[in-house]
């Protein structure tokens, strides 16, 4: 029924593209110790700003900042090495999940393991999105820590051998709404770490002395905001759309579209953050610092809905418990 | 006549205003503070903190055994959480003042923006700025085009935005676009589905029930027709259960297959029902009950929520009559299905109540539908009906049915046990056909096992419109948030040389209503295109 040997060339590659995230990560790393003190233009003149232009969005780039063109440097190739990595790093990462769901006969995306893996591939595919936009390869680090590190928990602790699924777990809605929610918290996932990466600049702005090393060479904290906004606004309807098919699924499979399960209000719980998020944003005296914080709040409360309630609380889900 | 006017006290500026008036004030002040964009978010905020304590303390509607656990467990810590209902979050009165409050300010909140909104639509878009280089987006060009073609040329470029044409004094002349109004209806329409849905939500709970029954899978039959027919049964606020919707259901049999490993793979129940017509034609109509694919009939739905065992046991006492117990026993583990329950007999032929109470009998222990026994202990190896044992004590005496208490259809009442009226006179391990004696002769037979399905009824007459709300808000809600409002002006004047034609200089300027990051390339190409009117750019 499952097929074993496709099954284990589906794990090798999960633990390939661990290793190869981690590669790129190292990579990234170096440059970004080593690397020039620049904002993100440095490495590709985004095309979204050369059109924003005008003096008050505040992406201009700064006149002592740009550095003098000779072609890229030595640990500049580093960086554009860890980016060619962590595209290998992903096509591993989708051969892994489409092995599992092969070998497993349905939807990859029916246990922990398998749910935490397309969440990290999610957020890898949209950080290189948004690489590709806004050329912000200095997020890459930042993106690959999380990522790497769910990726070798899901590949320990997590692990779950390929399976059929419960009786229970067999619908159609189990492809769309975990799809969904998964899509939504990997696309999250970016948000939540451009907005950490806000405040640690916020900080240091406001007081110079304060993560120097950090804040020194990040992107601005405009761009910080807008990769923020732009993908919080992509996921915030995925994630609604997510949560209602949930709750057409429970109506069909428990009796009660809504019956107040751990999971269910943690998402209401994250979902009524992110809206705040969204308010705060169009409101004046939240925006910036106070709406980068309720952004961060609203990842911890996704990463805790995965982990936290799967594992320690007790609902309906059924694949609460790895 | 105004002799006091002068003595009014310098330290209240304010002239005294009537009392009427102050609290008018007051009222208009709590409403403006109530429906402003900041309360909502401080609403939005308690909401989602009130609803926390729910996911993390055990709740009564979910497992009143875990609440009165953990309220035994933290002594006055839990008394006072239970008083403050922590254990019915959802039901508490805090939780529903906060949403009511959110609500409100929804109402207040979205009444004045519809009309600006539909206002809006009917405005032309605004006079083009005096200074198009101080808009984030702008560029310009001159161009050998008159300023007549230029204009005509941009007017149709911005076909589908909505544009106003002006002449200014300086004989200048303008175009207003705009586009995007669709973000604002998407907005409304996302909040007024909220309201919607917090509505059906409301009428859901007045008018809906839900009932679990379990009924064994041997042609048994369960019909919905009142309360009594339900092992529990969990009414709205106004119903009674006087009037449920009528219809019948009968369960000829439940297929379950199993993996290697014990996981269920498929389960089946073979099910017929009668509702509507069928009640009095008596006619009768399958259906396959599965996982994830509800019956539903006459506005009520019926589910597959679980399954178990039933061991039949016969007791033939020594006059020769018989007596067949069979009934629901309760899976303890969930892996294995290894069960424990009890069946009681009343002795047959014995009116004295005294008589009867000394002479009732229970058979009570552990059934193991795939039997394995680590010694003399039973366990069970897997989940399917393979080869079935029971562990079972059995116990005579006063069962305590009419002791007015309530009883466990699971177990006997420790009580009696532990009052010597009901007494252990024998324990043993049977499997399938075998049998005990007790002491007065009187034989107990395990000789058949019945499966039976936990089923569940629910009604919710609201439930179509809370999707219907539900969808129009992820619709609303991708409106708003994909559609930008946005807008463009183009300004030409004619430049006057003193040698040569005229030229035309142009200028256009951009402006996203809400974030400016996204529309810069669509300006760009806008720009482009009217800058570039003639091919003859400078
Ligand atoms: C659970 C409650 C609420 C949710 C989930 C919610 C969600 C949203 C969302 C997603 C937007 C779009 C943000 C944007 O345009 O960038 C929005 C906008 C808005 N909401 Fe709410 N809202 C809620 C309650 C309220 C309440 C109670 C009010 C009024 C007091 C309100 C007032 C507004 C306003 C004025 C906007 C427009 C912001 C703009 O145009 O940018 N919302 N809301």
């Amino acid at each position: 029924m499952v097929d074993e040997t496709l099954a284990t060339y589906g794990d090798w590659s999960h633990g390939a593209a661990t290793f190869l995230y981690l590669m790129a990560m190292a990579l990234h790393l170096v440059e970004y110790a080593f690397g020039r003190r620049s904002t993100l233009a440095v490495a590709e003149p985004a095309r979204e700003l050369a059109t924003v232009g005008g003096g008050s969005s505040g992406t201009t780039i700064t006149p002592g900042v740009v550095p003098t063109e000779q072609g890229p440097g030595r640990v500049e190739r580093l960086g554009r090495m860890g980016v060619a990595v962590t595209v290998l790093g992903a096509v591993m990462h989708v051969a892994s999940l489409v092995l599992r769901g092969v070998a497993a006969g349905r939807a990859p995306w029916g246990n922990m393991y398998e749910y935490g893996s397309l969440v990290c591939l999610v957020a890898v595919v949209t950080y290189l999105v948004l690489l590709y936009k806004f050329g912000a390869r200095k997020l890459g680090v930042f993106i690959l820590v999380p990522v790497t590190f769910l990726m070798f928990i899901g590949g320990t602790l997590l692990y779950a051998q390929a399976a059929p699924l419960q009786p229970s777990l067999r619908s159609y809605w189990l492809v769309v709404h975990v799809l969904a929610a998964a899509v939504a918290s990997g696309v999250f996932m970016v948000p939540g770490v451009a907005s950490v990466l806000y405040l640690i600049k916020a900080r240091n702005e406001k007081r110079p002395d304060k993560m120097v090393k950090l804040a020194g060479k990040l992107p601005s904290k405009d761009l910080l905001d807008r990769v923020a906004y732009r993908t919080t606004v992509l996921a915030f309807p995925v994630f609604t759309f997510g949560v209602i098919c949930g709750g057409i699924w429970a109506e069909a499979a428990w009796g009660r579209f809504w019956d107040w399960d751990p999971k269910e209000t943690v998402a209401l719980v994250c979902w009524v953050i992110y809206a705040a998020y969204l308010h705060a944003r169009a409101t004046a005296g939240w925006r910036g610092t106070p709406a980068a914080v309720i952004n961060v709040v609203g990842f911890a409360g996704t990463v805790f809905n995965l982990f936290f309630v799967n594992l320690v609380t007790s609902g309906l889900h059924s694949y609460a418990g790895v | 006549m105004t002799v006091d006017a002068p003595e009014a006290p310098a330290s209240a500026p304010l002239p005294r205003r009537s009392r009427p008036r102050r609290v008018l004030d007051f009222l208009r002040n709590t409403w403006r503070g109530l429906t402003s964009m900041r309360t909502a978010l401080v609403l939005l905020f308690l909401l989602a903190l009130a609803a926390l304590p729910g996911a993390l303390l055990p709740q009564w509607s979910l497992n009143a055994q875990r609440v009165t656990d953990y309220i035994v467990a933290h002594g006055w810590w839990g008394r006072l959480l239970n008083q403050l209902q922590f254990f019915e979050v959802y039901g508490s009165v805090w939780f529903a003042a906060i949403y009511l409050l959110l609500f409100v300010s929804l109402v207040g909140c979205l009444t004045p923006r519809t009309f600006e909104y539909a206002k809006a639509l009917r405005a032309k878009p605004v006079l083009t700025p005096r200074n198009l280089g101080r808009l984030p987006l702008n560029r310009e060009s001159t161009v050998d085009t008159p300023v007549d073609e230029v204009i005509a040329s941009a007017r149709t470029r911005l076909r589908g935005w909505r544009t106003v044409e002006r002449e200014e004094d300086d004989g200048s002349r303008t175009i207003s676009a705009e586009k995007g109004y669709l973000r604002e209806a998407g907005n409304l329409a996302f909040h007024f589905a909220m309201l919607g849905l917090i509505v059906a939500l409301a009428v859901g709970k007045l008018f809906n029930y839900e009932g679990q029954v379990i009924v064994l899978a041997n042609g048994s039959q369960f019909c919905n027709s009142g309360v009594v027919g339900y092992d529990s049964f969990e009414p709205g606020l106004t119903v009674d259960g006087t009037d449920l919707t009528p219809f019948c259901l009968q369960v000829n049999g439940f297929q379950v297959t199993y993996l290697p490993s014990g996981q269920p793979e498929h389960f089946r129940v073979d099910m017929r029902y009668q509702s509507e017509g069928d009640l009095t034609a008596g006619t009768w109509r399958d259906y396959p009950l599965e996982s994830n694919s509800p019956l539903r009939t006459a506005g009520d739905r019926v589910y597959l929520m679980g399954n178990g065992y039933a061991p039949r046991f016969t007791v033939r006492y020594p006059d020769g009559t018989e007596r067949v117990g069979l009934i629901q026993w309760r899976p303890v583990d969930p892996s294995t299905f290894l069960s424990e329950g009890a069946v009681k007999f009343d002795p047959p032929g014995v009116t004295d109540p005294v008589q009867r109470r000394t002479k009732q009998l229970a058979v009570t222990g552990l059934f193991a539908p795939t039997a394995g026994f680590d010694g003399k202990v039973l366990t069970s190896r897997f989940p399917d009906l393979l080869d079935p044992a029971v562990a079972v004590d059995v116990l005579r005496g006063d069962l305590g049915n009419d002791s007015g208490r309530g009883q466990s259809i699971f177990s006997v009442d420790q009580s009696m046990v532990d009052s010597g009226r009901l007494k252990k006179i024998a324990r043993e391990n049977l499997r399938l056909g075998q049998h005990l004696t007790l002491d007065d002769g009187t034989r107990i037979t395990f000789d058949g096992v019945e499966r039976f399905v936990s089923l569940k009824v629910a009604h919710d007459p609201a439930q179509d419109w809370v999707l219907v709300f539900a969808v129009a808000l992820v619709l609303g809600l991708g409106v708003s948030l994909t559609i930008k409002r946005r807008r463009f002006w183009v300004r030409a004047t004619r430049i006057t040389r003193d040698q040569g034609p005229d030229r035309t200089l142009i200028q256009v300027g951009g402006l996203a209503r809400t974030d400016q990051a996204g529309y810069g390339e669509e300006f760009g190409r806008l720009a482009d295109d009217v800058l570039r009117t003639s091919g003859r750019d400078t």
